[in-house]
């Protein structure tokens, strides 16, 4: 069966069940993974895969549930058994499709399928992988090892009806090369890594320029030490800024709101950050790796503006979390097809400023450049922050020396409220981005 | 006819009657496959069958407005030739597929020219750790339904202070059946129950939140015994409010005091990824190598053992069929053995230690902790704490993560005392503790008596696979652990 009369017999088994609405996401992909080592191919790994989702709704009341068995003689007794699910939870005068005038009325060819992607073949996949692991090693005689270095691609076929009338879907496609070397000094091993992702084999980075900043990125770790305790202005390298990108989207996404999880509950049209911050959210971005024609729910996607100028303006919401909140969707629903839907970020991106990183680094007397960060120590609810970290040391507005076995703490409205600088040098490398992110002034736990 | 009795029906009990009777499976399926994978000169091969479902069903606003349901199958080949790996997976559970997927994963095989060493067969009796009289997944939904909504009152009437309580149950109930080339056919039937309550406090524009859950290979009885659930319901209402009047967590070095149960997260990530076989392997781990040194104080016996009856982290066979063990990791302080799957085993001619463990069948095994804790010493806890002039008491943790190339390892506390001259006294806030794994342990100077294991709610990521594990510790003392609060010592 093809994807739309799956959604569609699902949608009116679920009816004949006595569900009064539904939705229904169904998902076919197809996966390659090709990891190597060594210059050695050391495993691959194919699948085909293809799940259900359905959401079922009487009257307000609702349950999802999902299945890998999508043939037409199963899916009567599926929807039967998320209609009796449905019937056992409370009542949520929140619950429901979303308005119809908010669904998506085009569908636009935002490029997110690349055929190219769907040829690359274990040998192609193999071959990228190899070059990028083998450039890595050669960049130095320090690099003494490797972890590897993988070559993923995927595409899949998504499709999502509801009984509102809404039937679409699309292709996207995505392909990753990432590499981890190692290196050795006298007290003993670093590794770093590094990657590139795209929705077009032709946007992928070069292998050899992926394997030889992951090597630079090593070596500039070896030797490292811990710096003494102290409060110092820390710079956020871009991969590390996206970071507290990612938990500002966490703190903005309505779950978070209702919730109130966030420390951004209730602070919508508050001052959060100086006037050079302007964060956006856009599903539509052209070949963006968070992009979709349209949401989980069937609401056609647009460009958030979330912080605008230091302005809280928007949080992400989906028909759920809106309905909560007193306020519209922003066709922000995700879901995996055994979830309900919850509001996401798609490309979530802090906008360059004007300094380059290097100004903003040749504008410390002292500091930490963070280049890594461990651990789960954030607390959205409260935005106390406290991370383990890696990085080099500033001193007198240039690098002085590596840094590792130390945390950065401090509190995530705090930090945002104290960014100085914002580099020039966003590259969209991932869904969530940002430049290089200057923050004021934050606890550097080490030695002593 | 209610969700209850259709669900009895349909959950399986028997591994190989279930794969073999229900889905049709095929012993012929099973030699063609793996036994013409070895032809090709291939050092190993298996197919693992998965039938899971998974029912959740959680409380927000004091209502249960949110039940899923999630029911998948699917198989995974598997050809290993030296060290490498040929995998594929399919959700599709027929003969075809069988074949496709046995043969795209053939292709390293196929491609391979060097020389093979004989996969071991181990021989262990298999244990019967958690065969339960009703497993949870047979529990109709309205009783979790109840149990969430007295936790709401409960963790409510707690404190006025709470403003949100979010509980979930969830159930899982996997069902295996591994197919070996060395002819092994081994299935086993995996139940597991986990509730999460998480509430959220306010006071005067300040939100803290706390957080406890527990559960295991048990029956839904469990929560029930002792009230164990209303427990969890007034222990994350406890550490919200209190949360809410902790001071700002001190930054720098300092003696730590990690109290019992669930803080060995310590012993997971300083030592337990950093012994895994594939990183050793590899030489990439800081442990690399290193067999018989000394890494920790004498006092440290570190193990892990997947074969505690009803724990989140015990399994019968490991998810390549090899019965799970006890393995001592650290003996007094010397490093004695490391985590290993079939793969990593025989490439360094060691036994598999049935520590082979993947997050489904789309995934391939890697060598995984299942529960990890540290033997119990010789003092009282009260006389741990009396011995600190001034250090930190950490007495629950969020998460951690280590770099096991650099050793450099992080755990996060999420409710955390000063002791000051051998007394508790003021709450802080959570915060991150940073040390380097091969070293950590050395400066472990008082073990406790009171050894816990954690509650039942601990999930292990690595490549991108969770797997549910446990953790324990008895309180120990730390000399010299890096705080990572925001308030330097004056």
């Amino acid at each position: 069966m093809l994807l739309p009369e799956i959604a569609e017999s699902v949608l009116a088994a679920a009816k004949s069940a006595g569900a009064t609405a539904a939705d229904a996401v169904v998902v076919k992909g197809r996966r390659l993974e090709v990891g190597v080592r060594c210059g050695r191919l050391e495993k691959i790994s194919q699948a085909e895969e293809a799940s259900l989702g359905l959401r079922v709704f009487v009257g307000s009341q609702s349950a999802v549930a999902s299945t890998s068995d999508l043939r037409r003689e199963n899916l009567q007794e599926f929807a039967r058994a998320a209609y009796e699910l449905a019937r056992m939870v409370a009542a949520d005068s929140y619950a429901g499709l979303p308005p119809l005038e908010q669904l998506a009325q085009d569908i636009p060819d935002l490029e997110l399928y690349d055929p190219e992607v769907a040829n690359v073949d274990p040998q192609r996949a193999q071959e990228l992988a190899l070059r990028a692991e083998a450039s890595a090693m050669d960049t130095d005689s320090r690099i003494v090892n490797s972890e590897g270095a993988e070559c993923t691609a995927h595409t899949s076929d998504v499709w999502y009806a509801s009984t509102a009338g809404f039937s679409a879907g699309y292709q996207d496609s995505a392909i990753s090369v990432s590499v981890v070397p190692v290196g050795r000094d006298s007290a003993g091993m670093q590794r770093d890594y590094w990657y590139s992702s795209a929705r077009h084999l032709a946007l992928l980075e070069p292998p050899e320029r992926i394997g030889r900043t992951a090597a630079e990125r090593t070596l500039r770790r070896l030797n490292a030490r811990p710096v003494r305790t102290c409060e110092v202005p820390v710079v956020f390298d871009p991969e590390t800024a996206a970071s507290l990108l990612r938990h500002l989207a966490s703190a903005v996404v309505g779950q978070s709101i209702y919730r109130g999880a966030s420390f951004l509950a209730g602070r919508l049209g508050d001052v959060i950050a100086p006037h050079f911050v302007t964060v956006v959210d856009d599903g539509r971005l052209l070949r963006g790796l968070g992009s979709k024609p349209f949401d989980a729910e069937g609401v056609a996607t647009r460009r958030t503006m979330v912080v605008d100028s230091g302005v809280l303006r928007s949080y992400l919401l989906d028909a759920y979390s809106a309905r909560r909140l007193g306020m519209q969707s922003t066709g922000n629903a995700s879901r995996s097809v055994g979830s309900n839907p919850f509001a996401s970020p798609t490309n979530f991106v802090l906008q360059a400023g004007t300094t380059s990183p290097e100004e903003i680094v040749r504008s410390l007397k002292q500091g930490l450049y963070v280049t890594e960060l461990i651990g789960f120590g954030v607390n959205l609810t409260s935005g106390d922050y406290s991370r383990g970290a890696a990085g080099l040391w500033i001193e007198n507005g240039e690098f002085a020396f590596p840094v590792q076995e130390v945390t950065v703490a401090g509190n995530l409205l705090e930090m945002f409220a104290s960014i100085e600088a914002v580099g020039s040098d966003l590259v969209c490398r991932r869904s969530i981005a940002s430049p290089t992110v200057l923050i004021g002034r934050l606890t550097v736990a080490g030695r002593g | 006819m209610g969700v209850g009795e259709s669900q009895n029906v349909a959950v399986p009990v028997d591994a190989r009657e279930f794969f073999f009777e229900q889905l049709g499976i095929q012993e012929r399926w099973l030699e063609e496959n793996v036994g013409r994978a070895l032809c090709r000169r291939a050092d190993d091969a298996d197919l693992y069958f998965e039938h899971r479902t998974i029912e959740s069903v959680s409380l927000e606003d004091g209502l249960v407005k949110t039940a899923t349901r999630h029911v998948q199958q699917g198989v995974g080949a598997r050809v290993v030739v030296g060290d490498r790996v040929g995998y594929a997976h399919t959700d599709d559970v027929s003969f075809e597929s069988v074949c496709l997927a046995s043969r795209a994963a053939e292709y390293i095989a196929l491609e391979s020219g060097e020389s093979r060493s004989i996969a071991v067969r181990v021989e262990r009796p298999p244990h019967q750790l958690y065969r339960l009289k009703e497993p949870p997944i047979v529990v109709p939904p309205q009783e979790k339904v109840h149990l969430l909504s007295r936790v709401d009152e409960v963790a409510r009437g707690f404190d006025q202070r709470i403003r949100n309580v979010l509980a979930s149950i969830v159930v899982e109930h996997k069902v295996i059946l591994i197919a070996r080339a060395d002819g092994l056919v081994v299935g086993d039937v995996q139940p597991l129950l986990r509730m999460q309550v998480t509430c959220i406090a306010e006071d005067r524009g300040s939100r803290q939140q706390g957080s406890f859950g527990g559960g295991g290979r048990v029956e839904f009885a469990f929560l029930t015994e002792g009230d164990r659930y209303l427990t969890y319901a007034r222990k994350a209402a406890e550490q919200a409010v209190r949360n809410l009047s902790a001071t700002d967590a001190p930054a720098g070095e300092m003696v730590v005091v990690l109290g019992p149960g669930w803080p060995g997260i310590l012993l997971h990530e300083a030592v337990g990824h950093g012994l895994e076989g594939d990183f050793n392997r590899k030489g990439v781990s800081a442990f690399a190598g290193r067999l018989g040194e000394v890494v920790a104080s004498p006092a440290c016996t570190v193990v892990d053992d997947g074969t505690i009856p009803n724990r989140r982290g015990s399994l019968n066979v490991d998810d390549e069929g090899t019965p799970t063990s006890r393995t001592v990791l650290i003996e007094n302080g010397v490093l004695r053995g490391y985590l290993q799957d079939r793969l990593n085993a025989r490439l360094m001619g060691m036994r598999p230690t049935g520590n082979g463990r993947r997050e489904s069948f789309a995934h391939m095994p890697l060598p995984r902790m299942t529960n990890t804790f540290l033997l119990p010493g010789e003092y009282t806890p009260e006389e741990i704490i009396r011995s600190v002039q001034r250090g930190l008491y950490a007495a629950y943790f969020g998460g951690g993560q280590v770099d096991i190339t650099s050793g450099k390892f992080v755990f996060s506390a999420s409710e955390a005392f000063l002791i000051e001259d051998g007394r508790l006294t003021r709450p802080v806030k959570g915060a991150t503790l940073i040390g380097h794994g091969p070293e950590v342990l050395k400066r472990v100077t008082m073990v406790g008596n009171d050894l816990q294991l954690d509650e039942g709610i601990g999930t292990c990521g690595k490549d991108g696979q969770s797997v549910p594990v446990g953790v324990g510790l008895p309180t120990v003392r730390v000399d010299g652990l890096t705080v990572g609060g925001t308030r330097p010592a004056s």
